[in-house]
Order: structure tokens, then sequence, then C-alpha cells
């Protein structure tokens, strides 16, 4: 079965965001670029998939002509094609990143991509719908939050937890589904996937921008975060005091 | 969009029927055993902020079955529902609509949205209320907005939003240009006027004490419940395909205590250094009544399964004490950790940037420091 996994590009934040002058960024020019955790866990489970039962994995993303290092890290990773909906690096808002991947994905037929797979939510703006907008213009049926996927036949058996407990979910082929982080282990991209993914094509289409309903006017770091931890001492010297925090706090029994 | 055919229960008579014509906010509640989520208060709290600036004043909370024979709702509901600005309460009941189906609940707000012409329609951002609303954006070709921790109505057809980005680090504010505004309310938001829980929840409900053993007073179309508030029930229409995705089968999961619960959390990062550097934290936690959370360096090494990761892809704590040991501070794992009471570090950086979110450090090597608490700890308390 052919898989699509769709793939984010935001940037590496580490122990600070810090922004740019206008508010309307992270400031990117000391950090690096990376997908969501969840979308890499994605694409490792497409190239499972294919692994066991055949097919080619196939990693789109909309973004920037720099998110083409993204789509070849997952190259990397075991995923055979990449697809770039390329922009001139405005932000995005969900209702027309959906529009354009499912416009690309119709593109390609009605057989195209029996399983599409997305992140639960993109790491930066975290707007918790792509992957079902992308659902609907396609006519598909869709779970999110999955933790765990086994495909049988024209369907998929998907769990999630609830309150503490495994919620299954059983949905027909053609299908999107967006995951969780714990999904399985990613591995680490192999040198000859590497190689592989240097050379492999991507495929570049350009869709017109369009306004969202949703739109960004500025960026804020949350007040009041910042302080100074009081620093208790120094190696094990400090543990009589550390006993008197933790018993002030009252977690000693 | 809406089914045509979409019925609506409600008595005439003595008994007022919701004016159709109030635009009432909805909002959707989760419950929590017989009660509501707590993330579900929450989002009644911006819902009544909405309602109140808007004019209206109506708030309508949904709740979905299964009900116990027949339209029936829980007591504590209806108790937890009155006290938070709710002036009606809908519940929903259909053939079919025993679980939970995330299409088919859209449909329900749909129908419900369009049949009262609401001006918004609020959830909690949980899994269960960012995925319900974003299915009916897409219904209805409307924005969502996830996450947020504030909203108003500007007057000329749009909202002002804040809302969390990066699971909370940072913030946007951002504009909605929408007929009806949909949006998710975060669970870790600081609302203006969020009373706590218990703060809202009244002493007793009038008429409410039910004999022991026999079920909550039942709810029936157009009563009004022991509590004064307008109940309806709402019978949707849906479609086979409508039900199609629902979960099926519910497994409790192996016991342990809750990550996500638990009163007290040693974390351990990469400084732990490999997978047998965990067992001094956790004989520390046992000591302590508490679990081990680790950050992705953690599990993405394989050293510790995923489902004691904190953090932005992992699990949100709030314990009482959170003692992080050989963990950096990457704000995707601070994100996990906001709502801890306290934070105490164990770290050989000074530097590291944990330590200006952190309220104590100790500034050494952990696999020196631990052993050392854990045996005065055992020495504190006789077990030398
Ligand atoms: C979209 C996204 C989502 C993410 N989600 C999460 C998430 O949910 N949870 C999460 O944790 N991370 C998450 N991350 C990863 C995060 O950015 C960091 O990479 C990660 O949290 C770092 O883990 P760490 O602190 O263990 O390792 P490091 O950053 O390497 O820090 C190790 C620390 O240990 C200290 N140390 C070393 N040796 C010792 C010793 N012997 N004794 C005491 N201290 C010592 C060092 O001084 C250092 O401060 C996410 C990243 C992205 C991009
Ligand atoms: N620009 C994009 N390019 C490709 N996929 C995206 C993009 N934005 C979002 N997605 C996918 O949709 C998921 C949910 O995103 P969101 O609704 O923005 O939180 C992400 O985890 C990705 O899998």
């Amino acid at each position: 079965m052919d898989v699509l996994v769709c793939v984010k590009r935001v940037p590496m934040v580490g122990g600070r965001v810090v922004l740019t002058a206008d508010g309307q960024e992270v400031d990117t020019r000391m950090s690096g670029f990376t997908v969501s955790p969840h979308e890499e866990c994605a694409v490792e489970e497409a190239v499972q998939i294919t692994q066991r039962s055949g097919g080619t994995v196939t990693v789109l993303t909309l973004g920037p002509p720099e998110a083409a290092e993204q789509l070849r890290d997952m190259l990397a990773l075991g995923a055979h094609r990449g697809i770039l909906l390329e922009t001139d690096g405005r932000e995005w808002g969900p209702v027309a990143t959906a529009a354009a991947i499912a416009a690309a994905v119709g593109e390609l037929g009605p057989g195209a991509f029996p399983l599409i797979l997305a992140g639960n939510e993109a790491a930066d703006t975290g707007g918790y719908q792509v992957g079902i907008r992308v659902a609907h213009a396609l006519g598909r049926s869709c779970v999110t939050g999955i933790k765990r996927l086994e495909v049988a036949g024209d369907v998929v058996r998907a769990w999630r937890e609830y309150a503490g407990a495994q919620e299954e979910f059983e949905v027909a082929l053609p299908a999107v589904v967006g995951v969780k982080e714990g999904i399985n282990l990613p591995r680490y991209p192999s040198l000859p996937g590497r190689l592989r993914a240097k050379r492999a094509e991507i495929t570049v289409l350009r869709p017109a921008w369009q306004a969202d309903g949703l739109r960004k006017v500025a960026l804020r770091v949350p007040a009041g975060s910042a302080q100074r931890a009081r620093v208790l001492g120094h190696g094990t010297d400090a543990v009589p005091e550390l006993m008197r925090v933790l018993g002030e706090i009252g977690v000693l029994a | 969009m809406s089914g045509p055919d979409a019925r609506e229960c409600e008595s005439s008579g003595p008994i007022a029927p919701p004016d159709s014509h109030s635009f009432p906010v909805l909002c959707l509640l989760e419950r929590d055993g017989d009660g509501v989520a707590d993330g579900s208060l929450r989002a009644l709290v911006l819902a009544r902020s909405i309602a109140g600036a808007l004019g209206s004043g109506r708030v309508m909370a949904v709740v979905f079955g299964p009900l116990p024979a027949g339209p029936d709702v829980s007591g504590a509901v209806v108790a937890e529902v009155a006290v938070g600005g709710v002036t009606d309460l809908c519940v929903v009941s259909a053939e079919g609509l025993s679980g939970y189906a995330p299409l088919a609940w859209a449909r329900v707000l749909e129908q419900l949205l369009v049949a009262r012409q609401a001006p918004a329609v609020l959830a909690a951002a949980t899994d269960r209320g960012n995925e319900v609303m974003a299915h009916l954006g897409a219904l209805t070709g409307l924005p969502v907005a996830a996450n947020c921790v504030s909203a108003a109505a500007t007057g000329d057809g749009t909202w002002q939003l804040v809302r969390q980005r990066w699971a909370g680090s940072l913030l946007e504010e951002a504009v909605l240009e929408a007929p009806c505004a949909l949006l998710t309310v975060a669970a870790d938001a600081a609302l203006d006027d969020a009373a706590p829980r218990e703060a809202t929840r009244p002493e007793a409900v009038p008429g409410d004490e039910a004999v022991p053993g026999s079920r909550p007073p039942a709810a029936r179309p157009g009563v009004i419940a022991a509590s004064g508030l307008p109940v309806v029930t709402f019978t949707p229409a849906l479609d086979a395909a409508d039900l199609r995705v629902r979960a099926t089968e519910s497994s409790e999961q192996g016991g342990g205590m809750s990550l996500a619960t638990a009163r007290v959390v040693i974390g351990g990062g990469r400084g732990v250094g490999g997978p047998e550097g965990f067992a001094v934290l956790e004989e520390l936690a046992g000591l302590l009544g508490g679990v081990v959370g680790v950050s992705r360096v953690v599990t993405s090494q394989g050293w510790r399964p995923h489902r004691q990761q904190v953090g932005q892809t992992g699990t949100k704590i709030s314990p009482e004490l959170y003692l992080a040991c050989g963990i950096s501070g990457a704000i995707q794992h601070m994100a996990g950790c906001q709502s801890a009471r306290h934070i105490v570090v164990v770290n050989t950086d000074p530097d590291a940037p944990i330590m200006s979110r952190a309220d104590y450090a100790v500034i050494g090597d952990l696999n020196e420091v631990i052993p050392a608490l854990v045996a005065a700890i055992r020495e504190a308390g006789g077990q030398g």
C-alpha cells in the first residue's frame, strides 16, 4: 500500500524561545529546523507498514523551499519519495494548508494513497486540524490521537488512550490517521539512507497562498516564567538542605 | 449543512422552551465519572464570559450519553453546570450514539449551531474536544482556534484571541474572522475569572438528595432539573456514515500510579547516563510515593518507554514536587511540567536553562546526589 505522510518544518527551539524584533516569528538565526516527533513517528509507522506488506512511502510538506531539508531527513528514515508544496515563506493557516494538501492528493486520482498519516498536531502552531480537514476534503474517514495502528485488509484498527483506558477504532480505507509520539520508536537514519535521500527526487508544486479565517497578529513569550533557582549547595554536601526543603514541601512521609 | 429532520424535543406549556432567538454560546461538556471533566468546566468559564459580553448571557451546555434507561442526566452534571453559568442543558441521545464517535459528535454540534444560530461553540482542548471541533470546522467550513486562553468578540464580526503555541511555551495574539467562533480552551490556561472547581460547586442542590441506591433524578425533555436548569433532549439526524468511526471497545490499561496525576515525580534526563541509572530514581520515587518521568532524549534512546515522557509530545504533569535530574530544561520538556507546584533540580551545569524555571537547585552529579538522598531518607525513616 502506498502511504502518504504529512510533515511540517518547524524551528528547533531549545532552552529559550527568542522572537524576532517585530514579534512575528521565532528567531531562527541560532537554531536549526526539525519536524514534530509525532510526524517522525508517522513516517516510521509508514515505513514499517510498507516493509511488512509492500508499497511506498511518500512524504509531503507545505513550506518554504528550505523545507526540502525536512523531506530529505524523512527520506533518510526510509521514505521513498518527496512532495514539496512550495510557499514564499508566509505562514499558512490550517484551512488553506489542508486545502492545498487535499488538492495535491486529489490530483493523483481517487486511488492514490489509501492511507494518509499526519501528526496529531503541528509542533509550532498546534492547530489540531489539518489531517481532519484533509480527510473531509477527500471524503475519507479519519481518527486522531493514535498510539497503535494495525492495517488489516481494507481497514485500519487504531487505538488511543482515554482516561487511562484504551479506546479502539476501526476505520475503513481510504483513511487519514493522526498519530502521536510513542506509537513506535523511530530508527536513526542509516548512512545508505542518507545517501539515498540526497539523490531522491522531490516533486515541487506551487499552490497559491490563501488567507485563513484565523490570523496571527503577534507572538509573545508568557510572562512570569523566568525566575532563578535558589542553589541549595553543591554535590552531596547539599543533601541535608535538600532534605529540609523536601520536608517543607511536605513530600517526606 | 444540517439535516432538515433534526428534531428537538421540547415541551411547551408552563415550562418556557429555550428562546431560539437567544443565540446561546454552545459548550461541549465531557464527563468525568458522574460529573463534568475539569477541562470542560474551564471551557464553561470562557463560554460564560463570551455570552455575557455578547449580551445574551445564554450558555447551552451539550452533553452526550450514554444515559441510563432513557434521557436521564446525572444529578452531578446538572449541579455542576447550574453553577457554571449554564442557562440551558442539552442532552444528546440517538440510536447508535452510545460511545464516542468524533464525526457524529461534530454533526450534533453542527445541527445545534445552525438551529440556534450560535455565535460561538467551545470545547475543552482535550483529545476529544480538539478532534470534534476540527470535524465541526471541516463540516461548516469555519476556522477553528485550538488551545485558546482568551477570546472576545470585537463587535465587527471578528474575535480577538490569545492562544497557545508550542504547547503553551509561546502565546499568539490572533484575529478570528468567522460568523461563529469555534474554539477549544487550553487546559492549563490561567483564565481571567477562572474560579477553582471547588469554589463553584454548591454545597448541596436542593431536591437533589437521591435516595441511597437510587438513580439521580431524571431529566425529561423540557423538564426543569432540580436545580432550576432547563434541560432539553436533542435527537440529532445522523446517518450510518456519521457513526462509522467510533470507539468500539475500551480496555483498562495496566494499573499503577499515573504520571499525569502523581503527587511526586522524579525526573531523569540524558544526565542519568543510561538505562541502569534509573534504578536509583525508581527507588527514590518509591520512597516518596511517586513515579519516574523522563525527557525525550531518554525515550528516544530506548532507555525508558514513551509513556514515562514528560512534555509537549508526552504527558503533562502537575505534581506537588518535580525533582528533575540531569534534564536541561528545553521548552518542550518544560511545557509538560509548568503546572508542577515545586520544581527542584539536580544538574552539573549551573547555567542549564532549567535553572531559570526551578525553585531550588543542587549543583552536582546526580549519580552522587540521588544515592546520598536515598540514604538520608532511609536513615530519617529509620530504615537505614
Ligand atoms: C516538537 C518537539 C517536541 C518535543 N517534545 C518533548 C517532550 O515531550 N519531552 C521532552 O523531554 N523533550 C521533548 N523534545 C526534546 C527537547 O527539545 C530536548 O531535546 C530534550 O528535552 C532534552 O532532554 P535532556 O534534558 O534529557 O537532555 P539534554 O538537553 O542533553 O540535557 C542533559 C542535562 O543533563 C545535565 N547532566 C549531564 N550529566 C549529568 C550528571 N551526571 N548529573 C547531573 N546532571 C547532568 C547536563 O548539564 C544537561 O543540563 C521535543 C522537541 C521538539 C522539537
Ligand atoms: N505545512 C504543513 N505541511 C505538511 N503537513 C502539515 C503542515 N501543517 C500541518 N501538517 C500536518 O497536519 C498535522 C496537524 O497539524 P495542525 O492541524 O496544524 O496542528 C501535522 O502534524 C502535520 O502532519
